[in-house]
């Protein structure tokens, strides 16, 4: 180790892997994962979440994690975003391109993406 | 892209129970249903609930599991890590509140964490201690860095002054004064800095669990206390029958030399350390400073007489720093938040936090962390889940052999330095005993004068001969031989141990014994007189009676007894013989009918 650099580098690098143990973040992202939505297509959903709060490095504050069957059986994949202070939303009938959206304009910008709400479907 | 990390703890405990095997099935479950590109398996140290192992997490959502075996890793797998739903059965959810909640509940939500705040312990359990980039991400080593290349050796002092850290090994001697002690002295004069993990006291395993949870923590201090007093080589001397701890250790100090954080020029400074192992042969005295200063330098582990102190005439004689395995562990995290922090967590002159080895007649027997001032109540209760089986609280050990016990009238004491030593007790290293109506306390203190007998070098008088003679008169009390002066004798051969022993050892061994007759005085005294044991432990004393309204007159007892102690008509009363018993207890063990009782 020749600089703090190279310390701060490292260290970087890693945030991501040890984030996810340091409890939850400001935002809850819970993809359905029963049989249902395994099914329809839950876990495609579920990487795209993942990869995309990691490379938009959200991950200190969006925590991605799933849950059983939500009860919605038809509108599966579902997504609920969880965020204190705010009404839960509801996105149904996800693929991972939408998930990339969700990404950008909700966790990032703020603004949920309506059209793709269970109000909408 | 991982999603999930599943932590199995890899401490001693749940080791003991099969975890590197649940891990192997987990790793292996995870391959068979594809999930190795979104799961992974990640080995930690203690988690602290030991007497519910082997444990394990599974984030990012935080779903605790207790007591988990081979056979339950394809449900968690299929259930849970692929379908998000927890395998109810297997999580632990016990918040202490009256009505338990239906699912899974966080870990800082638990009864036994929610009063805890872990900075010792704060990469226990979270980290994998084995891979040296995990200790980085949780800002490892930035302390190191930010002290040698923006603060001098003696703003480094200053700072852990300020904190009013005071050592963990039992004593409290504030770490700052014995810095600033070896600090000083010829520039160019060798130093040493020695970390002390031979963690003797029966039950105490915090040091232990610290070396295999975060050992990282422990050599990035020994740097940071180097570079203060102005040192470049240092010592661990830890216990060879802490196998885990030495090899994650070994493996720590490897990793940290190949990223030149441990050998020269560290961080393009200039400034040099480097640590050796040496590993102790269990002798208990051996944790005393001076005696673990001697068997380093190869000779037999005995004790040397202070002054002069290792801050002066250390190791090889030269000046040289001890500190214990937990004031190291709190070093890197004051140096970056700083003294103001620290010192706001505690109580007026014990700062920051306590770890205890919670152990005896508790439900959550394991390792726990809380601020200075915590009531005792609160550790027994709240985290420790009280009392087993619907017993009463009786007393609380702390500080093991050199420590003393604290009563139920006290329970709410608060807990640090000062107040313990108030009630004459002591903090000690950090084992807590706890005990319930069945333990006699005569017997505890038998107990622990047993194993400073058998402990002590025997350099000194005192130590050597004292020790075994008080030793000798807890036998006479407990075998019914005991006489009236024997408690005048107890007290006044502990007031010479320890005014005349030369080390630690010596001069706490007697605070067992003080200690007990300070608040159990009646039963060394229903001992002596009534030849009695008021808890029932001491075999010698108890007597065994039949009572003749619920005998049969079966004779089951009398067929049993190895000295035909019992007689009797057939059908009608049997009687023991109280001169021939010999109190094996067979005969109650015999009645079918429970008319035979101990007194």
């Amino acid at each position: 180790m020749k600089s703090l650099e190279e310390l701060a580098a490292i260290r970087n690098k890693m945030k991501n892997r040890v984030v996810l143990r340091e409890g939850s973040g400001e935002i809850r992202v819970v993809v359905g994962m029963a049989t249902c939505g395994i099914a329809a297509g839950a876990r495609p959903v579920l990487n795209a979440f993942v990869e995309q709060v990691a490379s938009e490095n959200l991950s200190d504050r969006v925590t991605v994690t799933q849950t059983g069957c939500i009860g919605i059986c038809q509108y599966e994949p579902v997504v609920e975003v969880f965020e204190a202070g705010k009404e839960k939303v509801t996105y149904v009938k996800m693929n991972a391109e939408k998930a990339k959206r969700v990404v950008e304009e909700h966790l990032k910008g703020g603004k949920p993406v309506a059209e793709y709400t269970i109000g909408n479907n | 892209m991982i999603r999930t990390q599943v932590l199995v703890c890899g401490g001693t405990g749940c080791t003991s129970s099969n975890s590197p095997a649940i891990r192997e099935a987990m790793e292996k479950a995870i391959i068979e249903n594809g999930l190795s590109e979104e799961v992974k398996v990640v080995q930690t140290g203690c988690f602290g609930l030991c007497a519910l192992g082997p444990i394990m997490i599974v984030y990012p959502d935080g779903t605790f599991y207790s007591r988990v075996t081979v056979e339950d890793v394809p449900e968690i797998v299929e259930e849970h890590l692929l379908k998000g739903r927890p395998v109810k059965r297997l999580v632990y959810n016990d918040t202490g509140d009256e009505k338990k909640p239906e699912g899974p509940v966080s870990l800082s939500e638990t009864g036994f964490y929610k009063k805890q705040l872990r900075l010792a312990l704060r990469n226990c359990g979270v980290i994998n201690p084995e891979v040296i980039d995990e200790y980085i991400a949780m800002d490892g080593y930035a302390a190191l860095g930010k002290v040698l290349t923006e603060m001098t050796p003696k703003e480094v002092i200053d700072l852990i002054l300020a904190s009013g850290l005071r050592g963990r090994g039992g004593a409290g001697f504030p770490t700052g004064r014995k810095w600033l002690f070896a600090a000083g002295g010829e520039p160019g004069t060798k130093k040493y800095v020695v970390c002390n993990a031979d963690e003797g006291d029966p039950g105490a395993f915090m040091d232990r669990s610290v070396l295999e949870g975060d050992p990282h923590a422990v050599i990035e201090a020994m740097a940071i206390a180097a570079y203060a007093i102005g040192a470049d080589e240092g010592y661990v001397y830890v216990r060879a029958e802490y196998p885990i701890a030495v090899k994650r250790l070994s493996i720590a100090i490897a990793q940290a030399r190949e990223y030149g954080l441990l050998g020269k020029n560290i961080f393009g400074t200039g400034f040099n350390f480097d640590i050796n192992i040496r590993l102790g042969a269990g002798a208990f005295v051996c944790g005393e400073e001076t005696a673990l200063l001697t068997s380093i330098e190869g000779n037999r582990g005995e004790p040397r007489p202070r002054p002069p102190f290792p801050a002066v005439k250390g190791l090889f004689g030269q000046p040289t720093i001890i500190n214990n395995v937990e004031t190291y562990a709190n070093i890197p995290q004051i140096i970056l938040k700083g003294a103001e922090w620290f010192s706001s967590i505690g109580s007026e002159k014990s700062k920051g936090t306590k770890v205890f080895a919670l152990g005896g007649k508790i439900n959550h027997t394991g390792l726990v962390e809380v601020p200075m001032g915590t009531p005792l109540s609160t550790i027994i209760y709240d985290i420790g889940g009280g009392i087993p089986n619907g017993k009463k609280f009786k007393a609380a050990q702390t500080g093991g052999p050199s420590g003393g016990c604290i009563p139920a009238s006290l329970i709410d004491t608060p807990v640090d330095y000062e107040s313990l030593t108030a009630i004459g007790s002591m903090m000690g290293s950090g084992g807590l005993i706890v005990m319930d109506e069945d333990n006699c306390m005569v017997d505890i203190a038998k107990f622990f004068l047993t194993f400073t007998v058998d402990e002590s070098c025997g350099k000194c008088t005192p130590c050597r001969e004292g020790t075994r003679r008080m030793l000798e008169i807890l036998e006479r009390i407990t075998d019914g031989r005991g006489e009236e002066g024997d408690i005048e004798r107890l007290e006044s051969l502990a007031k010479t141990i320890k005014s005349t022993a030369l080390c630690g050892l010596g001069q706490t061994a007697p605070n067992p014994v003080l200690s007990t007759l300070r608040y159990f005085r009646d039963e060394y005294e229903a001992h002596i007189r009534e030849k009695r044991c008021p808890a029932h432990v001491c075999q010698k004393l108890a007597r065994y009676e039949i009572d003749p309204e619920k005998c049969k007159g079966c004779s089951a007892c009398s067929r049993k007894c190895p000295v035909g102690a019992i007689s009797g008509q057939i059908k009608s009363p049997f009687v023991i013989d109280q001169t021939k018993c010999i109190k094996c207890g067979t005969c109650i063990d015999t009645c079918k009918f429970g008319a035979i009782s101990k007194n």
